[in-house]
């Protein structure tokens, strides 16, 4: 051995045990930091698609694009009588509503004698209900689970997106953004 | 303390064992009952979202054309299921891949291609849809990672090759 070669390798011999540290440090902190299973649409800032959804109910007519662009800012509301969540969040709806704030649903994948029994536990804070028995409108504006609540602006644009259920602490975050887009 | 040690791990002499395991039962029943009520929850949630409507018309049912199928399950084999997210919508049995499953199919029927539809989903729900690999700027660290690893190990083993040749002519000029 020449008295060169050691004194080199004395320094690079940990260089796969700093490489390995580094490894271990990346799980670590992948372990620790929830991983975020929520899928964001990618239609925010984009015009709603065009659909025409019949009634889910008797008592509350069916849901079309066009309605959607009536100049005011108003709620797109994706939920489902089998979904716990929705429930969860049906006294925020409820408190929405009371504030003056339009709110049109999207029922799916949903039975009408299901939803009728959901609407009359929970409440009906719904202007409409449109029946997305094939989730064509879910799919067409990026969604990807119930419940989820999207704000239109008044020309039918996609502002915002909440997903999951409102709480009551994201109240006053949704009549924000309904203010945001009158704008 | 004592009382608290695992009966199944410490055995002492001179106790009655059964007296020993009698302490731990009320405690065991408790938490069998919690054992249990948590297992319950865990049966009963999935059960409650789960919606009661029939498949969509085209989720499991194929295509009669073979041809247009075989395009169909080959873009449905690369899309991501949105509720289950580590497999395809063609592996998944969730109502909504189903859906999208429908979804694809209708348009494949229609006379549309494959890639427009995977267009389509990916304006919706970004790239993260998809699990074809694009050509994209940020993919280029990926490509180019095994090509860096591989100029850096030559890097790192040189001076090794180096001197093991040089070991070696010293030895055949040793044996000389």
């Amino acid at each position: 051995m020449t008295g060169e070669a050691p004194k080199r390798s004395g320094l690079a011999i940990w260089l796969p045990l700093a490489v390995f540290g580094a490894f271990f440090a990346l799980v670590i902190w992948g372990l620790y930091r929830p991983a975020d299973r929520e899928v964001a649409s990618a239609f925010i800032g984009k015009p709603l698609p065009q659909f025409n959804l019949p009634a889910a109910t008797e008592d509350r007519p069916g849901l079309s694009t066009a309605e959607m662009k009536a100049g005011k800012p108003r709620l797109l509301n994706v939920f489902a009588s089998w979904c716990v969540p929705c429930a969860v969040e049906a006294p925020q709806l409820e408190a929405l509503r009371q504030q003056g704030v339009e709110i049109d649903g999207v029922a799916i994948r949903d039975r009408s004698e299901d939803l009728n029994r959901f609407l009359a536990t929970y409440g009906n804070p719904f202007a409409r209900i449109g029946k997305d028995d094939l989730s064509e409108v879910q799919l067409g504006i990026g969604s990807s689970g119930v419940p989820e609540t999207f704000v239109i602006d008044g020309k039918g644009v996609i502002r915002h997106q909440h997903i999951g259920e409102i709480r009551p602490e994201d109240v006053p975050m949704i009549l924000e953004k309904l203010k945001e887009a009158q704008s | 303390m004592k009382r608290h040690s695992n009966p199944l791990r410490h055995s002492r002499e001179g106790e009655n064992p059964a007296l020993r395991y009698a302490q731990w039962i009320p405690a065991f029943a408790g938490m069998t009952r919690r054992v249990m009520f948590v297992l319950l929850m865990l049966l009963a949630a999935p059960l409650a979202a789960q919606d009661q409507m029939p498949p969509a018309p085209l989720a499991y049912k194929q295509l009669d054309d073979p041809a247009l199928e075989a395009k169909a399950q080959g873009l449905m084999e690369t899309l991501r299921c949105l509720k289950c997210q580590s497999q395809s919508i063609a592996d998944s049995d969730a109502p909504m891949a189903g859906d999208m499953r429908h979804q694809v199919r209708t348009r494949i029927a229609a006379g549309e291609e494959p890639e427009a539809i995977r267009t389509w989903l990916v304006e919706r729900y970004g790239d993260y849809v998809s699990y074809a690999p694009q050509n994209k700027p940020i993919m280029w660290p990926l490509f180019a990672a095994p090509l860096v690893i591989l100029l850096l190990a030559v890097f790192l083993l040189r001076g090794r090759f180096r001197s093991a040749g040089k070991k070696e002519t010293d030895n055949k000029v040793a044996g000389e």
